[in-house]
């Protein structure tokens, strides 16, 4: 048996067959989800991938935060459903406050593409068991609204609860507070992130590693021995 | 008809970088004296029937679920008085 994993398409989305593939690459079941669908089709885990979900219109994440399919999401999220949020996913969990803080513009107003270097900061979430503390990673990044930003004190409780899971190394690619590519809730179940490991799977392309397929291998092995 | 106007504004401790580039512009353009530009929204409204309170608070409840997000934005609704005639009027 192997884990069924939801990868939800919105109108604007991107990187779904990406992600899908990246999925079946770690050795689980991509399952299609579309942004009306009312049920999760009993999926194990779920991704939001990168895109501009109905055009970022009004905010990024902003109107996909309210599709039919983020109804049961938010309410399964809570109860513990895994759910990864990348880029476009991460400003969508964001704007169901599934996770803290918001997203706004990078700081250098322009659209970036790049092989960033991460440090994973937290790896006992559902998404990061793979990689160990500390460890660093080059996966790319690509986007517009990068630009994490949350008041101090919720800063200051990520960092004190070690929800702060990712941080850019060597170059803030887009004005983060405290250099912050990604966070988990305080369950470890919902992850959110700006740059995007899904393609960083296949030395063949990418940033030519495969550091971003512990996220999906991570997953699997926490569902198929949960 | 009635319509209600909702701006959103960024709040103050957070970077506006899109102001800033406004700002940093008046000078080619001979507009001196300007310290600072922050940018924000505009919503317009058009309100089928009256907006007494029961409508202004459920566009209250809309500004502050959507059209705004509170954790990094500030809004305000207000009410424009005779808006449909307002063009003509000048």
């Amino acid at each position: 048996m192997t884990a069924r994993i939801g990868v939800v398409t919105f109108p604007g989305s991107l990187d779904d067959r990406d992600t899908q593939r990246a999925i079946r690459i770690a050795g689980a079941e991509p399952v299609a989800l579309w942004h009306k669908d009312k049920d999760l089709k009993q999926v194990d885990a779920v991704v939001l991938c990168g895109g501009f979900s109905y055009g970022d219109y009004l905010r990024a994440g902003a109107i996909a935060r309210f599709s039919p399919v983020m109804e049961p999401l938010i309410d399964q999220a809570r109860a513990g459903l895994p759910v990864l949020g990348i880029c476009n996913g991460f400003q969508i969990l964001t704007e169901a406050h599934l996770l803290p803080g918001a997203m706004l513009g990078n700081d250098h107003l322009h659209f970036i593409c790049r092989d960033q270097k991460l440090r994973v900061e937290n790896a006992e979430t559902s998404w990061t068991t793979d990689y160990s503390a500390g460890q660093e990673i080059h996966i790319p990044l690509k986007n517009m609204d990068g630009r994490y930003v949350a008041d101090d004190y919720t800063l200051d409780q990520l960092e004190a609860e070690g929800r702060v899971a990712f941080r850019y190394v060597d170059f803030n690619p887009n004005g983060s507070l405290r250099d912050i590519a990604g966070i988990t809730n305080e369950a470890g179940n919902v992850v959110g992130l700006m740059p995007h490991p899904e393609h960083a799977v296949e030395s063949l392309i990418g940033t030519g590693r495969t550091d971003g397929l512990p996220f999906f291998t991570s997953i699997l092995k926490k569902l198929v021995t949960a | 008809m009635a319509r209600v106007v909702v701006d959103v504004m960024l709040k103050p401790e957070i970077l506006d970088p899109q102001g800033q580039a406004v700002q940093r512009a008046l000078p080619r353009l001979g507009f001196e004296g300007i310290s600072d530009v922050r940018q924000g929204k505009r919503f317009e409204l058009e309100v089928d029937g009256p907006v007494d309170e029961a409508a202004l608070a459920r566009i209250h409840d809309l500004a502050e679920s959507f059209l705004a997000n509170t954790v990094i934005e500030d809004f305000t609704v207000k009410v424009e008085e005779g808006a449909e005639v307002a063009g003509a009027a000048k």
